[in-house]
């Protein structure tokens, strides 16, 4: 998953070039659009109302008393008063969005204000100032609103004060909770290391990133600030007669609302017209500017990465010996236009008790190849377009949903990097045991409980039956992991696919469960594909290694030929590059440039740009991946040989 | 090197929570760092090795100011470094600088790389706009970037490029000691080469001193002159980097460099599963590697060892009762 994000995010560019922008990503959503079509429309009506041919809207004619809609010269008919009512809802649409809009950005000024001090300062700062923001929400709002204007007396200005003092605990709670987790951030020391004072950091470094959140928040507001002048006004606080206010209106209809309904029914349709249209952009606004909604989280993946490819290889009889077989696996992600490569034809065998690492950089399409064995490349927008992965013969591409799902978890598992995040935090380590025995063995709990007590044993875990009731918090990285392994090895897998299992692990307890991975594959037999970007974690555990680059291998082989004698250039450097223990005054001799982004692959060798031995064929056509002594392949036609090991 | 040391910490402490609650209950208390006593010499570079809790992070934040000791000294060139942090930072900033392990976290994503790179210059140096060009153009060039970049954003570069830029950043104050926490274990290897090759050329360019912290052997091992190893807030080993890679004689430092995987090494001597830190909220009161130790003895649990000289070279010591032999 982090490969491919990372691959998706390393692409973009200047004008983040492919990638749609917001406004693009706003009128993407049909009811967001439809609410800045509304909210649009009647702002430009309002706007506009000392232009249009409109009565005076404050001009009574008892005369006119109670017109229907659609009588002649009043399109909505006349209140009780004979005022006209098309010309008083524009005006009193004026009036509400006016202070709907203006207690917004009062409320959002000081609540931003007091959250933004409260969340940077922390301690008895940050305890003072929500204690008083808790004092005012513990009042009911309206009861509140209330309360203020009556101190003030009644008018729309006070109940705009009303509505904006009340509203200030809402932008001030929003916004101290991100200003507190900005404030810990790497970039503030650094800041303050910068010299900066404490205002500087607050205004300058801290202001800039939540200021998406308040607008989100006021976005969300404006809608409720509308209802809220509404209220006061129907209650007579806001706008006084003869002023003419949404609210208010409601009010004058509501005494004749059985003899003439229309006169707070329209009034009553604007107030939701306005506010609903208000909420759905609100959204839509929220949608496209919060970060985590940014980055993909409403684009639901679905449960198995889509197959598109066009025809199946013909030949489908696997390698001997191997229990995974993978052939020209192309794996894609679209974003905006633009097609990334991720994986571009990987072939690769498992046998029984071997362990296959697949080496190579962030962004190389490691994790990727392996997600897509079992489908779990999200879609959208990865999708598989070329390739078979046989597990004993069986096409894992064409197999239906629920095969998949009963292969996932039993004969093949999933050991990831971060044991953290992949445990659930609310479980105990033995409800997640037991669910995983159960989801593919139908075992009674007791049973169950049993076999999760031997499997914590089995992973070297002290004391396995009290183990059980702890919950992932309370395990240290390294038990955390083996309590993964664990779940790995529940169903007898064949194939364990290890992503960087010992990547957030310390050396220590790295070596621990190395050594146990290395034991338990030989104890059951099973498959390992281990990823990593360590040579020195392949050379404990695995037995044949594949490098990766640009989304291909370029070499394969044994750990030890690879290891003593890599003929890749790419290999070569990426061993030299990597300071050895006990070798300290070796050169470190770095990879200049960058990888290529896989979106614009260069026709031929993706690493001729960063290699030494490059030369005029490299570039010119696709190189393809050639025999280079017993089992040893190699995607390059310059190879290192013996005689030229200095790169 | 000069006999008057750069930085020395005696006994720096830092103690987390702890006090009384309103009604008077004693709150927990970690002790993050406790009797860390090092010297840095001018020139030269500090390795701090140790695994993830071990405090080597607070040791650092407290040599740059950003956190103050709860006991100890800590002394940068003659001055009270606790004492100037507080009262004028932007004064030690001049000389200590940061360099910060996730390079893009450390960068405010909504600023240009020539803000964030100003920002020293203008708070720090109180430099004219014409001076700030000029090392502005300085800087880039001496970590290896494009002047052009000046005016993008952090998200727009790679690790190893954001990294380069934590880096002139740290520069920017022309300082004289830069620590520098983790900062190549969230690049990519072929990166890190690139990184650790541009650190090592800084500092002969302009006689850094540098205090590097990593976790990963290896990397300390080539970089750094001396080297602390820290466990459970506690140097338990210090001496010159050969040394104490080649004849480690805490059992602790004996076992992190089994453990390392090394290209070409096959089989990972680990010890058994039962090898938790201990509790720090009720730290054992002898040493803190007792229950992992294969050669712990009761004395080791009843006392804490001191910090001592051991072996034959000057400076390298360690502490543990019983050590293993120097070759």
């Amino acid at each position: 998953m982090a490969e491919a994000t990372s691959t998706a995010i390393k692409p973009v560019k200047r004008a983040s070039s492919g990638r749609p922008n917001t406004l693009a990503l706003l009128l993407n959503n049909t009811l967001a659009t439809a609410g800045l079509v509304v909210f649009g429309l009647i702002v430009l009506i309002a706007l506009a109302a000392p232009l249009l041919p409109l009565p005076d809207p404050d001009v009574t004619a008892p005369a006119n008393r109670l017109f229907r809609p659609l009588t002649e010269g009043h399109l909505l008919g006349t209140d009780a008063l004979g005022r006209d009512i098309l010309s008083r809802l524009i005006w009193g649409t004026r009036v509400s969005l006016l202070v709907g809009i203006s207690a917004t950005l009062i409320a959002a000024f000081f609540g931003s204000l007091i959250g933004l001090v409260a969340g940077y300062a922390g301690g008895r700062v940050d305890t003072l100032l929500m204690r008083g923001i808790d004092m005012v929400m513990a009042f009911p709002y309206i009861l509140l609103a209330l309360a203020i204007v009556a101190v003030l007396g009644p008018g729309l200005l006070n109940a705009l004060y009303a509505i904006a003092v009340v509203n200030i605990p809402f932008f001030a709670r929003n916004i101290r909770g991100i200003a507190l987790g900005l404030s810990r951030r790497e970039f503030v020391d650094a800041a303050r290391l910068s010299g900066k004072s404490n205002a500087q950091i607050l205004f300058i470094e801290v202001l800039p990133n939540v200021l998406p959140v308040i607008i989100i928040t006021m976005s969300t507001t404006i809608g409720w600030m509308i209802l809220e002048t509404a209220g006061l006004s129907f209650l007579g606080l806001g706008a006084q007669p003869p002023q003419a206010d949404l609210g208010s209106m409601l009010g004058d209809g509501r005494k004749i609302l059985f003899t003439a309904p229309h006169v707070s029914i329209i009034p009553g349709l604007m107030i939701f017209a306005l506010v609903m249209s208000i909420n759905l952009l609100g959204d839509g606004v929220r949608d496209v500017l919060d970060p985590r909604l940014k980055s993909g989280a409403l684009t639901r993946p679905v449960a198995r990465t889509a197959v598109t490819r066009e025809n199946a290889p013909q030949d489908m009889t696997p390698v001997a010996g191997a229990i995974l077989d993978v052939r020209g696996l192309k794996t894609e992600f679209r974003f905006g236009g633009q097609v990334y490569k991720a994986v571009g034809g990987v072939d690769m065998a498992v046998r029984r008790g071997e362990c296959l690492g697949i080496v190579g950089e962030s962004g190389s399409g490691k994790s990727v190849s392996a997600m897509s064995i079992m489908g779990l490349v999200p879609t959208p927008p990865g999708s598989i377009t070329g390739g078979v992965a046989l597990l004993k013969g069986e096409d894992l591409f064409a197999a239906s949903d629920e095969r998949i799902r009963q292969l996932r978890g039993s004969a093949v598992s999933h050991v990831f990097q971060d044991p953290l995040s992949t445990l659930h935090p609310l479980f105990t380590v033995g409800d997640q045991l037991v669910e995983a025995i159960q989801a593919h063995d139908p075992v009674s709990k007791t049973q169950a409980r049993e076999k999760a007590i031997d499997l914590l044993t089995m992973v070297r875990i002290p004391n396995p039956a009290e183990r059980l009731k702890s919950y992932p918090h309370e395990l240290s990285g390294g038990m955390r992991q083996r309590v993964c392994i664990a779940m790995a090895l529940a169903h007898d897998a064949q194939i364990i696919i290890a992503d960087e299992p010992t990547t957030a692990l310390d050396v220590t307890v790295q070596a621990q469960v190395l050594s146990l991975m290395n034991t338990l594959r030989k104890e059951h037999d099973a498959g390992i594909l281990f990823i990593t970007h360590d040579f020195g974690v392949v050379s404990a555990i695995c037995d044949r290694v594949a490098v990766m680059y640009a989304g291909q291998f370029v070499e394969t082989g044994t750990t030890e030929e690879i290891l003593s004698a890599p003929a890749h250039p790419y290999t070569a450097k990426l061993i030299d590059c990597v300071p050895v223990l006990g070798q300290p005054d070796r050169r470190l001799d770095a990879i200049e440039g960058r990888p290529p982004v896989v979106n614009n692959l260069p026709v031929g060798c993706a690493f001729a740009a960063r290699c030494p031995r490059a030369q005029e064929d490299c570039r010119a056509a696709p190189i393809p991946l050639t025999e280079f002594g017993e089992g040893r392949t190699v995607r390059c036609i310059h190879p290192l040989t013996g005689e030229t090991t200095d790169v | 090197m000069s006999d008057a040391p750069l930085l020395s910490i005696e006994k720096a402490e830092r103690v987390f929570g702890g006090g009384r609650t309103l009604f008077g209950q004693p709150k927990p208390a970690v002790h993050a760092v406790q009797d860390v006593t090092l010297e840095v010499h001018k020139g030269e570079t500090l390795g701090v090795v140790g695994e993830s809790g071990c405090g080597k992070s607070t040791l650092a934040r407290m040599i740059v100011g950003l956190d103050a000791p709860t006991g100890g000294r800590i002394v940068f060139d003659g001055r009270d470094l606790v004492a100037e942090a507080g009262h004028d930072l932007r004064r030690l900033s001049r000389e200590v600088q940061y360099v910060f392990q996730d390079p893009v976290a450390s960068l405010n994503p909504r600023k240009t790389i020539r803000t964030i790179l100003e920002a020293p210059l203008i708070h720090l140096l109180k430099l004219g706009k014409a001076d700030r060009e000029r090392r502005l153009i300085e800087l880039m060039d001496a970590v290896n970037l494009a002047p052009e970049f000046l005016e993008r954003y952090p998200h727009e570069f790679s690790g190893g490029q954001a990294q380069r830029i934590g880096i002139a950043r740290a520069l920017a104050a022309d300082p004289k000691l830069i620590v520098l926490d983790e900062p190549v274990s969230a690049l990519d290897v072929s990166v890190q080469a690139q990184v650790l090759n541009i650190l090592d050329d800084l500092k002969a360019r302009f006689g850094l001193t540098y205090v590097f912290i990593s976790h990963d052997l290896s990397v300390v091992e080539s970089v750094s002159d001396r080297v602390a190893v820290m466990y459970f807030g506690r140097v338990v080993e210090v001496g010159e980097g050969r040394t104490v890679f080649r004849e480690p004689r805490h059992p602790y430092t004996h076992l992190l460099l089994k453990s390392a995987p090394a290209p070409g090494r096959r089989s990972l001597i680990a010890e058994d599963a039962n090898t938790e830190l201990p509790d720090p909220y009720n730290p054992p009161p002898g040493c803190a590697f007792y229950a992992r130790c294969p050669r712990h003895t009761d004395q080791c649990n009843a006392q804490m060892p001191p910090l001592e000289d051991i072996g034959a070279e000057e400076g390298h010591r360690a502490a543990c009762f019983h050590p293993h032999e120097g070759r």
